[in-house]
């Protein structure tokens, strides 16, 4: 048959690349900056924009979508062409794809640090960025299935399967969980409220670590490690049932992250279940690329890239070890809301994702530009930075976490709690500062290995024109006799889309249809009632400042928290929460029981002051919510958002909700004047001491009313 | 307030695990059937597909592999 000649595109990988190097440094610095302001509140400077809440999604966010995005891109441009044996489908696509991909990210940047957040965690984006998410994800997309199409290769190597599964659900999880309502330009609402947000939003969550941060780069270890070790993959047999299994169990594991909460129990089971379950394919996945080197670990000890590699899938091992541990309720009752899920999850995005990277980068790059890495001796030091970097950092926290659990649970023998709030986050201060040092060696090594490549790329001659052949597909495929099912799945891409998305449709399905029949089933309970308007102003500051990463708005039914904050939480009473703020990590207290636990002056005091009201405080200082005005302009069209999304105001209340607003600020006015603060009515500290007032109140209410009744 | 468990007053809400729980037998007792059954050559020669071996001729020539 006729060889066709072809070239390689190669330019967008090296921009990918580039883009990786880049992110990974901004990324680590945000994390840094993060971790340093837990144990020095002075380090969020005193300003909005550099203040914990803000800097945490910047950090999350720049390193899954990305370091990581970009990692993914850059690893997939590479090898989709090679193992289709076809340049990609459109330059032009490609390079809509890749700056459209840093012009998301650039605009996340600026947008959350400017506080323009939807307040669900991987997920703050407002809607117009997610519409260009889903816009450009589709040119991804269709770059890639349109290089499918024109193949050379019939058969689908592993490695694209997972790129597709990645493409599909991906798409699925953003378009669900991005349902909003857009209030103004850069201000939404969640169409879904509390216990169903928080579904719809960990099965989300929970997924976008499944197929952003695993499936991906599994597809990554399926072509970069047989090539760096050269020699296929130990079992390809292993590596279709790693595929299906592991698709078709991540999707269910969302509901993992809610147990013991206010979600209804059969789903917390749903996700318990399945995450025991994922344990299979994920160690079936990491046996098969450890395996992969059987007879070639000499080459591990003088090849840096196999040596990343190798400790990547180690980290990709513990993690899936750790997850389904995590995912059982009697150890999830002390690792749930500490530093121990900070941990985990470092082992994996620093370990699996990072070092995975770090392997591919030292692999790629000497091969884009024809030359040898510039240092193996510097690159090797990386390794080693990088490994005790991992070290430091998780070992500390998960000690952390441990402890801190286990004093929150200590009673006295009189049947007191044992220790304050206060006195746990003390005890943690020289965990935190321990963990910095470990991210700031990893960070160190990030360094040395741009130095490094940068170094690299100077030596070296860029293969623009890389040209390889291959004969054309025949256009007629006569199947073999014995030619099975499966087969017809593996040569047709569109099938293969298809079949997956049925796949991790499923879980969501059954996920959701009856959560969402809850709703109507969900008794209302009657002292719930909805935000004033100036509370919903508050809860927007709250969201704005990212309170949610420190602060958690839910008791869950144990003894210590119940004699801690109060009364446990109740489904009901975050029916008019949209979004939910449950959160996910307890660095400060609870605060689902916090309204009316303090005077209005103790929260203005603590805003402006936190250590001025609690002694050894690492909250950082919020000066400006006393500064600032409250921007009420768009009041009326918040009410209105919310009346759409079924929130019961009386009819026309948008119209009155300007004058109760004043009346409820002047009364909060008043309160602080009483005990010598002035203020005007008119600043968000007032709207969100209205806000702080009002949480989980409600519910005292009715118990209040009902022993009055007795 | 009273407080009771919602979830059970929806009917026939058991049928979805079930249709999940078919499903997933199903598939993937296929999946293994066609793995236990397929053939070794077929999996040995896809496995293959990264490794292009004229690259590694070129390399192992001019050295760039390490």
């Amino acid at each position: 048959m006729e060889l066709q000649k072809f070239q390689y595109d190669n330019k967008t990988v090296k921009l990918f690349a580039y883009a990786t190097m880049f992110w990974s440094i901004v990324g680590m610095l945000a994390g840094l900056l993060a971790a340093i302001q837990l144990y020095l509140p002075e380090a969020n400077f005193n300003i909005p924009f550099t203040t914990f809440g803000r800097v945490r999604p910047v950090h999350t966010n720049a390193i899954i979508f990305a370091f990581v995005g970009n990692g993914i891109f850059m690893g997939v441009y590479y090898s989709l062409q090679r193992l289709l044996k076809a340049r990609m489908f459109s330059d032009f696509l490609s390079k809509i794809h890749f700056w459209g991909w840093q012009l998301i990210i650039v605009l996340a940047a600026i947008t959350l640090v400017l506080g323009y957040t939807t307040g669900k965690e991987y997920a703050e984006l407002e809607w117009p960025i997610d519409i260009l998410i889903t816009i450009v994800w589709v040119v991804f997309g269709w770059n890639m299935f349109g290089t499918i199409i024109r193949r050379r290769e019939r058969h689908l190597y592993v490695a694209i399967w997972f790129y597709i599964g990645t493409f599909i659900t991906v798409a699925m999880l953003h378009i669900v969980n991005s349902i909003e309502i857009p209030v103004t330009f850069w201000k939404s609402y969640s169409w879904y409220a509390g216990v169903q947000d928080a579904l719809v939003q960990w099965w989300y969550g929970h997924n976008a670590v499944a197929f952003f941060l695993t499936t991906p780069y599994l597809g990554l270890m399926y072509y970069f490690l047989p090539k760096m070790a050269q020699r296929p993959v130990y079992s390809y047999r292993l590596s279709i049932i790693h595929f299906w299994a592991l698709i078709f169990l991540y999707i269910w594991a969302g509901p993992h992250h809610l147990l013991y909460t206010s979600t209804p129990d059969w789903a917390q089971s749903l996700g318990v279940v399945f995450s025991v379950m994922l344990i299979a394919p994920s160690w079936g996945g990491m046996i098969n690329g450890l395996l992969t080197l059987r007879g070639a670990w000499d080459r591990v000890r003088d090849n840096v890239a196999l040596k990343f590699m190798v400790v990547a899938i180690t980290a990709y091992g513990m993690a899936t070890f750790e997850g389904p541990l995590l995912s059982l309720k009697a150890v999830n009752k002390i690792s749930h809301f500490t530093d121990w899920t900070i941990a985990h999850v470092h082992v994996g995005a620093l370990g699996w994702n990072g070092f995975l990277t770090f392997g591919v980068l030292y692999w790629l790059i000497p091969r884009l530009f024809q030359t040898k890495l510039y240092s193996e001796k510097m690159a090797n030091q990386h390794f080693w930075i990088a490994t005790l970097g991992i070290v430091l950092y998780a070992v500390p926290i998960y000690w952390a976490g441990f402890m801190q659990s286990s004093m929150w649970k200590d009673f006295t023998e009189e049947g007191q709690l044992k220790y304050q709030f206060m006195d746990t986050v003390t005890y943690l201060k020289p965990f935190y500062i321990a963990r910095s040092i470990g991210g700031l060696l990893y960070l160190t090594g990030a360094i040395m290995m741009i130095v490094n490549l940068i170094k690299t790329i100077k030596i070296g001659n860029f293969h623009e024109v890389e040209t390889d052949s291959a004969p054309a597909l025949a256009k007629e495929y006569k199947a073999h006799a014995t030619d099975h099912w499966h087969r017809w799945i593996e040569r047709k891409p569109i099938q293969m889309l298809i079949v997956s998305l049925i796949v991790v449709a499923i879980g969501g399905i059954i996920e959701f249809v009856p959560a969402f029949l809850v709703k109507s089933n969900i008794p209302t309970i009657q002292s719930v009632k909805p935000y004033t308007p100036l509370e919903l102003h508050g809860r927007d500051i709250y969201v704005r400042e990212g309170c949610y990463t420190c602060h958690t708005q839910m008791v869950r039914p144990f003894r210590d928290e119940v004699a801690r904050y109060g009364e446990y939480s109740k489904a009901g009473e975050f029916v008019y929460d949209h979004p939910f703020q449950w959160g996910s990590k307890r660095t400060g207290p609870d605060l689902a029981r916090v309204g009316g636990k303090y005077p209005d002056s103790w929260h203005f005091n603590h805003m402006y002051e936190p250590s001025s009201m609690a002694p050894g405080s690492i909250m950082p200082r919020y000066p400006w919510l006393i500064e600032d005005q409250l921007n009420a302009t768009n009041t009326i069209a918040k009410i209105k958002a919310m009346k759409r999304l079924g929130v019961p105001y009386p009819d026309g209340y948008e119209n009155n909700a300007l004058k109760d607003m004043e009346k409820q600020a002047n009364k909060i006015a008043a309160s602080l004047k009483k005990d010598g603060i002035e203020t005007l009515p008119d600043r968000e500290i007032v709207a969100l001491i209205a806000y702080l007032q009002r949480i989980g109140k409600d519910i005292k209410a009715n118990n209040s009313k009902s022993q009055a009744n007795k | 307030m009273k407080f009771i468990n919602y979830l059970e007053s929806i009917t026939g809400i058991g049928i979805y695990p079930l249709i999940g729980l078919v499903i997933f037998v199903l598939f993937f007792t296929a999946v293994s059937i066609y793995l236990i059954k397929g053939s070794k050559y077929h999996f040995d020669e896809v496995s293959r597909i990264p490794l292009d071996l004229k690259e590694n001729v070129e390399n192992a020539n001019n050295k760039i592999i390490d």
